[in-house]
């Protein structure tokens, strides 16, 4: 029993529990833990009750196991990693995640324009748009009545007779209705429904469609608000069980083949189609569509041309003025550093619009002032564009390069320097074959992060050319300056056709490149690292 | 100890986050209770004060709530097509008639029945509501574009394009016109230049615009082109594509420019300046009547509204009362569409200004179409201004636009 070696393993067991119980703070520390907890426990659950009475159970679900895994995590004693990774995991779950895999399921849907909601929604609002109004009919005052539950309309017809009718029967006259003015408001065996009544039972109304007669092609009664119906007939004719949409007026039968709308055998389409899942469509359009493949190719080059020179000349122009200011007889750096980092505070997308101002060929501040009247073409011009954008880009980027590159240089030891001296090195090689790799290795993995940044910037684009000048010789609306991103915008937004499918598939398309591409850099960096 | 604590403070602001997050995709918005029902209108920020007595006059016959939520106008159709097929959307949104085409092909509205009421409204505005046959939007307001005059630089209207002009030359001002474009263009400005050529976009059938039937190639779409020309760059320089929006108002407010083709939103800068305004209608370069384009502004039942019967009513009985009607001209300034309204309104001569021209605009079309025409249409106008070639860059307009429409 009395194992020394036990004793002492318990010995060493209170020890670090006595430490622990240090670790997590005193009585002081654990009241701030139970009120934030408790915070975030009342958030969580009033979230639930939201969530409860909007019948969103997944959502529910969801909030109700991510707050019991934060109290369980930090309640316990141990999970230190755990304490420290939950808060940047939910983060990482809700908005990189959930973001990704949910455009990854668009990206295998139609939905766009004329696919935008489920296939019951379409039926209806198609029914709906074909209900023709008779021409010339007249407004016929009704009041909503009720029979055992079921729902007729008491109609008062323009001669002031009375009639009833349910969807089932036809109206027939009703010989001893209770007139209010000229309008029957009441017949003998049926409930007159009171307004507040209506509103209670709306989906039953909107449904209801009385035959005028027994002849179906008179059409139907229908009352939009409950005071007043109007005498509709159909255009279309919808058959459930053979799920075709029938137009009554051409005969042509429309049926659902599986690409999300009723086509009829000529290939016409009734919109509003739904949504479906078209499997890899879309990425098999992205690449094999005339109007898309023929521009994407350049835009796919100049976005590599603008993301690499963007992150060159940042990159250079930062790293040249974080060596000047870093030099110690210089005077008033402060004041130059605070100056030179003013673009980086400024918001990048003002930024942008007022340079596009600057640049306006015959009106800008460039032209008239700076170039004393000059008829430069800045923005207008294909090539001339694209060097515009690069230097609005590089102005916009170097504070960030410039900031990076002076932390990383007062890094690197002053000793290095001295030795280099001492050894006959010029300041030069200095710099190329000492500063430069020991820099890189620091700033390598932020040049991938900007070199990402940059494919995808979106903003400069937009809000500087509009990637314009536009292409004439093109069928869509692609300019010599647009990049991937602002492309796809394009494509997927331009007119009144959204085309999210497609959009999402660009999208995972171009995320795919970015991921590649950092990959590989990150190999490389690597490699530096080992070198050094 | 500390590190626990930013810990516990970081995961705090997480599980808020998140849990804000998710309950705000779930809609945040409680359903609406069966039995007294509610209404949820999204609405132009700027015109939610408007509709307040509307709305309190509805709830207190009815009982029916209304909730009026303000919306950013420029993303107010996107977010109603989003969320109206989940179920979570308003049952009433403001919106525009050129925007019929796309929620109707979305299937997110429904059509209304105005009933006698049909007759109130000016003819345009009826015609602009009616997508395909079926009136889809409640109308409240029409908005077109006329020339802003000077009266103190040019004392007298402008007869013709020419006409104007020269009075603007004479009054020593060496660039009188203005009109804002762009790199891309602005067909929308210039369309009544063109439609006094005779060359309207689309033929007409009874059903409102016909999408098979392309009129912008014809001949009077070429020697509208021949003409823009002459106006161009290498001709009058009348037009200039580096003229945007804030260009041409400066020069109207400074007094360099005596007239001054725009809209009505641009009037009450223009008259804060001090400037004696007049509208005339847009000043012909042939003989025919320039037609400007006429924008219609309105409320759209949602196909998903639970409520429809309540929003049938509130909309055809009480926003389209000439008190909400007048209401919503207070807070916007654009004739109403409601032709006792737009009388009372016209008491103002700005409004009966451009009421005046409104009476030869022609609603914009709205059939998904209109989107073709309007990725090519720019750029040839802002081409042909810069110099290329008017024949043949307005028929690769026409061609491209007709190869889109399909």
């Amino acid at each position: 029993m009395a194992d020394p070696m036990i004793a002492q393993r318990n010995r060493h067991r209170l020890r670090a529990s006595r430490m622990a119980d240090l670790a997590s703070g005193g009585p002081r520390v654990l009241i701030t833990k139970i009120v934030v907890l408790g915070l975030v426990d009342a958030i969580a659950l009033y979230a639930i009750i939201v969530l409860f009475l909007t019948s969103q159970w997944i959502v529910l679900i969801a909030v109700a196991a991510v707050t019991i895994a934060v109290n369980w995590i930090y309640f316990s004693r141990a999970k230190l990693p755990a304490k420290y990774l939950t808060p940047g995991l939910i983060f990482l779950a809700v908005f990189q995640i959930f973001v990704l895999l949910y455009t990854g399921y668009v990206a295998l849907t139609n939905y766009g324009t004329g696919h935008n909601g489920s296939k019951e929604q379409a039926v209806s609002s198609l029914m709906a748009s074909a209900l023709e109004r008779v021409e010339d009919s007249p407004t016929y005052p009704v009041t909503v009545v009720d029979q055992f539950g079921e729902l007729g309309l008491l109609v008062t017809d323009p001669d002031g007779d009375a009639f009833v009718g349910t969807a089932d029967t036809p109206l027939k006259e009703v010989p001893n209705a209770t007139f209010d003015g000229d309008k029957a408001v009441a017949a003998p065996g049926w409930t007159s429904l009171s307004f507040g009544e209506v509103l209670v039972r709306t989906d039953e109304i909107t449904a209801l469609a009385v035959p005028f007669s027994d002849d179906p092609n008179d059409g139907a009664l229908r009352t939009p608000d409950g005071s007043s119906a109007y005498l509709y007939t159909s255009s279309l004719e919808y058959d459930e069980a053979a799920g075709t949409m029938t137009d009554l007026n051409t005969g042509v039968v429309y049926s659902d083949i599986g690409t999300g709308a009723f086509t009829s055998e000529d290939g016409q389409e009734l919109l509003p189609g739904w949504q479906i899942v078209v499997g890899l469509d879309n990425f098999v359009r992205a690449f094999t569509e005339e109007s898309i493949r023929g521009p994407l190719v350049y835009v796919t080059a100049w976005t590599f041309v603008f993301a690499t020179v963007s992150v060159a000349t940042t990159f250079f122009l930062g790293l040249f003025l974080a060596i000047v200011f870093n030099d110690m007889r210089m005077r008033g750096r402060k004041v130059y550093r605070v100056l030179m980092i003013l673009p980086y505070a400024f918001p990048a997308f003002l930024g942008a619009l007022i340079w596009s101002g600057m640049m306006n060929q015959s009106f800008g501040f460039i032209n008239q002032v700076l170039l004393g009247g000059a008829d430069i073409p800045w923005l207008t011009d294909p090539t001339l564009a694209k060097v515009s954008v690069l230097i609005v880009n590089l102005w916009l980027g170097f504070p960030y390069m410039f900031l990076v590159c002076t932390g990383a240089l007062q890094s690197i030891p002053e000793e290095l320097n001295e030795a280099a001296a001492i050894d006959g090195a010029k300041p030069w090689s200095v710099f190329r074959l000492i500063k430069l790799p020991l820099l890189l290795v620091s700033v390598a993995p932020l040049l991938i992060a900007s070199f990402a940044f940059n494919f995808n910037n979106f903003n400069v684009i937009y809000l500087l050319t509009n990637g314009g000048p536009r292409d004439p010789s093109t069928s869509i609306p692609v300019g010599f300056t647009d990049i991937l991103i602002s492309m796809v915008y394009k494509v997927a937004f331009t007119g009144q056709n959204r085309d999210y499918g497609l959009a999402s598939a660009f999208s995972i398309i171009i995320f795919v490149i970015v991921a590649v591409i950092a990959i590989i850099s990150f190999r490389r960096t690597k490699a530096l690292e080992e070198l050094n | 100890m500390k590190v626990s604590k930013r810990g516990i403070l970081g995961v705090g602001a997480v599980a808020i986050a998140a849990s804000l997050t998710l309950a705000g995709c779930a809609g945040g918005a409680q359903e609406p209770a069966k039995q007294t029902g509610s209404l949820t209108v999204w609405v132009d920020t700027e015109r939610v004060d408007a509709l307040k007595d509307a709305a309190a006059a509805y709830t207190e016959k009815t009982g029916v709530e209304v909730e009026l939520v303000g919306k950013d106008n420029a993303t107010i159709k996107d977010d109603f097509i989003q969320q109206a097929p989940t179920g979570k959307g308003p049952d009433i949104v403001m919106g525009a008639h050129d925007w019929l085409g796309e929620l109707a092909t979305n299937g997110v509205v429904a059509p209304l029945e105005l009933g006698d009421s049909a007759g109130d409204y000016l003819p345009v505005a009826l015609n602009a509501a009616t997508y395909d046959g079926n009136v889809y939007l409640l109308p409240y307001a029409v908005e077109n574009i006329a020339v802003l005059r000077n009266a103190d630089l040019v004392p007298e209207a402008a007869t013709s394009y020419d006409d104007m002009i020269a009075k603007g030359k004479a009054a020593g001002l060496a660039q009188p016109f203005v009109v804002e474009q762009g790199a891309e263009g602005n067909p929308y400005h210039l369309y009544p230049f063109q439609t006094a050529f005779g060359a309207p976009v689309f033929g007409t059938t009874d059903a409102g615009y016909d999408a098979s039937d392309l009129q912008l190639g014809n001949a009077g779409g070429e020697a509208f082109a021949a003409w823009l020309g002459t106006e161009g760059k290498n001709g009058n320089a009348v037009f200039n594509t580096d003229v945007d929006g804030a260009i041409a108002k400066q020069a109207f407010l400074d007094g360099t420019a005596a007239f001054w083709l725009t809209g009505p939103w641009n009037v009450g800068s223009a008259v804060d300046a001090g400037i004696n305004v007049a509208i005339d209608p847009v000043p012909s370069p042939t003989g025919d009547a320039a037609q400007p384009f006429a924008g219609v502004k309105g409320f759209l039942l949602s196909a998903e509204s639970k409520n429809k019967v309540a929003a049938n009513d509130f909309l055809v009985n009480y926003l389209g009362s000439e008190d909400v009607q007048l209401a919503l001209f207070e807070a916007g300034h654009v004739l109403p569409a409601l032709s006792s309204a737009a009388e009372a309104a016209s008491a103002d001569p700005i409004i009966a200004g451009f009421a005046r021209v409104g009476q030869d605009a022609v609603p914009m079309p709205a059939i998904p179409a209109m989107g073709s025409v309007w990725q090519f249409w720019g750029i040839a106008e802002a081409a042909i201004i810069n110099g290329a070639d008017p024949a043949t860059t307005w028929q690769k307009l026409a061609s491209d636009v007709q190869g889109a429409i399909g």
